[in-house]
């Protein structure tokens, strides 16, 4: 047999050409901005290009993807928030908060509704799981020294996230309004009686003339006892204004571990991190300055870290100190103290 | 006997209860993870990576969160499928339950309350708790330890955090949910929940069982050699006592001259009262003692401590 002149390719297979035709089309790449094949732009592209991947950087250190240094706490109290916004939201949905149909909507939800029992026992039982991983977050983070600069701030946004939690976690016991609820209630918000200067039973109330009918604890549930406008405030509370400002606390959170310089760990080398080192280079520097008997705010060489500031070339490389900064700092002596990161002078 | 345990696993068992049987398995086994590492850390000394070290976080991250989420997502709801969320008798004003119980993770500062009076016990001492907790990082002056498990590096920092979170937070919710029964008094794991238990009360204020100095006059009045005594005793514990460990430390330890007066007044204010909880605690469940200082101004400010 003779080859048949001139050569002809071979036609591609329709699945291919569909493909092909897909993939190149307008529609397509207005919603995947980039190929799928596996190199390292890709993935960096995957990240950068996602709206919700892209609370991660696009890469970071090894020890932060190490379950047992995080024990990924703050991420599952996370997921635990999504999930419980979503079940939270499909609850809605059969639910009235008043004394005459609060706990039988429960009843059907539990009894009549298809999914019911599942969609409450879903949420209550992730509303228990994020009170607990919130709680081993924080120790996490105490264990880990993770709070120390800079992220003294995100700590603190942490401690009104944890206080948050706990209060979604009660407004939302009271719901269902069956015995358990309207007495854990009563009994949680009875110390509001006692408040100083605000409560009934409180200090200085005989002088402010505080009865149960004007203080706080009235203000707080709408009446003298647990009733009907409590159901109302706690509804609102627990549906709005609370996950509102927990996702606003939230973001801020998120957003400040990126800026503190990512996950904290023993290696500092991120812009952020920069500079926490250099305060802690700074204090340990003191502090040894100290032991040593030497004055602390001295100008002799107890303290370096001002003397380089002037003489230092700009342009000269900042180099990579061979100590991280939790380490034990460089003894005093040499002239090589760093001088303060750019960002950081004046 | 098999009567009272089954009692016990019941409480144990209650839906609601599962959550904090969870909790304990889940302390205990960070609690682990972490002394193991903190071990590694303190005997080896830290792994320091380089610059180089980083990896892209898709896939090496987003992997691993991926798995959790599918994992975390499972058991919610095979516990949803086989564990019912309780609902009670619809709620009824006119009936209150024995014992009354807050939402479990409040069952630590319900139990304070049977130390200190309810302004001290259910107002101040949570809010020195939010109060002490965000300032922790400010009072903090060790600049070691900052992203990695270690002990040595800052032994009183962990023990104490541990001791808070452990004892005076876990372990009192546990004590709350499984051995505080009718009244509030405490059950043994094999006791029955008996709600007609009748308690002597038999708890004396110090003096009174000390020197027999009572607490108040038959008039009612304060006695005013208790109200000195137990002055002495609470502010010189709160008050003098740092001030003393101020005065003759401060030249010998870098740490307090770093710290200054200010920050240190705080730390030491906080943990004193944090330190004073199990102390009163014991001197209660141990010697019935009831007060250590009672004591009124006017119409409604009282120090019962
Ligand atoms: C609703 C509650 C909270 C959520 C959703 C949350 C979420 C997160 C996440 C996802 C991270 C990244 C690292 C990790 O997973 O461990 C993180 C880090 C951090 N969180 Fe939270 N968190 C919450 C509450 C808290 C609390 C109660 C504290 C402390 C009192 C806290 C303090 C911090 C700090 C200091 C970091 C930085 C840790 C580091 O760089 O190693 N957070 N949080």
């Amino acid at each position: 047999m003779a080859l048949k002149l001139p050569f002809v390719p071979p036609k591609p297979p329709p699945m291919e050409k569909m493909k092909k035709d897909i993939t190149q089309s307008e529609a397509w790449k207005s919603i995947f901005r980039h190929s799928y094949q596996d190199n390292q732009r890709n993935r960096a592209l995957q990240i950068v290009d996602n709206v919700f991947l892209h609370l991660h950087p696009v890469r970071v250190p090894r020890h932060a993807t190490n379950y047992s240094f995080t024990w990924g706490m703050g991420g599952i109290t996370f997921l635990l928030f999504i999930h419980l916004t979503v079940t939270g939201i499909i609850l809605m949905f059969w639910y009235r908060p008043t004394e005459a149909f609060a706990f039988q909507d429960m009843k059907a939800l539990m009894n009549d509704v298809a999914f019911g029992p599942l969609l409450r026992n879903l949420h209550r039982w992730a509303a228990h799981s994020m009170v607990i991983t919130v709680m081993l977050h924080m120790f996490r983070v105490f264990l880990t020294g993770s709070y120390k600069p800079p992220r003294q701030f995100n700590w603190g946004v942490g401690v009104i996230l944890l206080l948050l939690t706990f209060l979604l976690s009660f407004t939302g016991y009271l719901l269902p309004w069956d015995q358990l609820s309207i007495w854990a209630v009563t009994v949680g918000t009875n110390m509001a009686r006692s408040v100083p200067l605000q409560g009934s039973e409180g200090p200085f109330s005989n002088y402010l003339g505080l009865r149960p009918d004007n203080d706080i604890r009235f203000i707080l549930l709408g009446g003298t006892q647990v009733g009907e406008p409590t159901l109302l405030r706690f509804y609102v509370g627990h549906c709005i204004f609370l996950p509102f400002i927990a996702a606003t606390l939230m973001a801020v959170h998120f957003w400040r571990v990126r800026k503190d310089g990512g996950i904290s760990g023993p290696v500092m080398n991120t812009k952020a991190s920069e500079g926490a080192k250099y305060i802690a280079e700074k204090m340990a520097t003191k502090r040894i300055a100290q032991i040593k008997g030497a004055p602390a705010n001295g100008n002799g060489t107890a303290a370096p870290v001002k003397a380089p500031a002037a003489p230092k070339p700009a342009a000269a490389p900042v180099t990579a100190a061979p100590s991280a900064g939790a380490a034990p700092a460089p003894p005093p002596t040499a002239g090589g103290a760093k001088a303060p990161p750019p960002w950081l002078k004046k | 006997m098999s009567d009272a345990l089954h009692n016990f696993w019941l409480i144990l068992s209650k839906p609601d209860n599962v959550p904090i049987v969870l909790m304990i398995i889940l302390v205990v086994f960070y609690c682990w993870l972490a002394y193991k590492q903190a071990r590694r850390n303190d005997r080896l000394g830290i792994f320091e990576a380089t610059q180089s070290d980083k990896v892209q976080v898709w896939p090496y991250l987003v992997k691993i969160e991926f798995l959790v989420t599918i994992i975390v997502l499972i058991v919610l709801t095979v516990w949803a499928i086989t564990i019912n969320a309780p609902l009670e008798e619809a709620a009824n004003p006119t009936l209150t339950p024995n014992p009354s119980k807050a939402p479990w993770y409040f069952l630590g500062l319900q139990e304070m309350l049977v130390y200190f009076d309810p302004w001290i016990a259910g107002v101040m001492l949570p809010t020195f708790i939010i109060v002490g907790l965000i300032l922790v990082p400010y009072v903090d002056p060790n600049p070691k330890g900052n992203g990695y498990y270690t002990f040595k590096e800052r032994p009183f920092a962990i023990a104490t955090f541990a001791i808070g979170f452990l004892i005076l937070w876990v372990l009192l919710i546990v004590l709350g949910t499984f051995m505080r029964g009718p009244g509030w008094y405490y059950f043994w794991p094999w006791e029955f929940w008996d709600t007609h238990r009748v308690v002597a009360l038999t708890n004396i204020d110090i003096w009174e069982g000390l020197f027999g100095i009572p607490s108040k006059n038959v008039d009612g009045s304060f006695n005013l050699l208790q109200v000195a005594l137990g002055g002495i005793l609470v502010i010189g514990f709160l008050v003098a006592l740092p001030m003393w460990i101020w005065k003759k430390y401060k030249e010998k330890s870098p740490v307090l001259r770093q710290m200054g007066a200010l920050k240190f007044g705080m730390t030491a204010v906080l943990f004193l009262m944090m330190a004073g909880l199990p102390i009163k605690m014991f001197l209660r469940l141990a010697f019935n003692i009831k007060y250590i200082w009672v004591f009124g101004i006017g119409h409604d400010l009282f120090f019962n401590i």
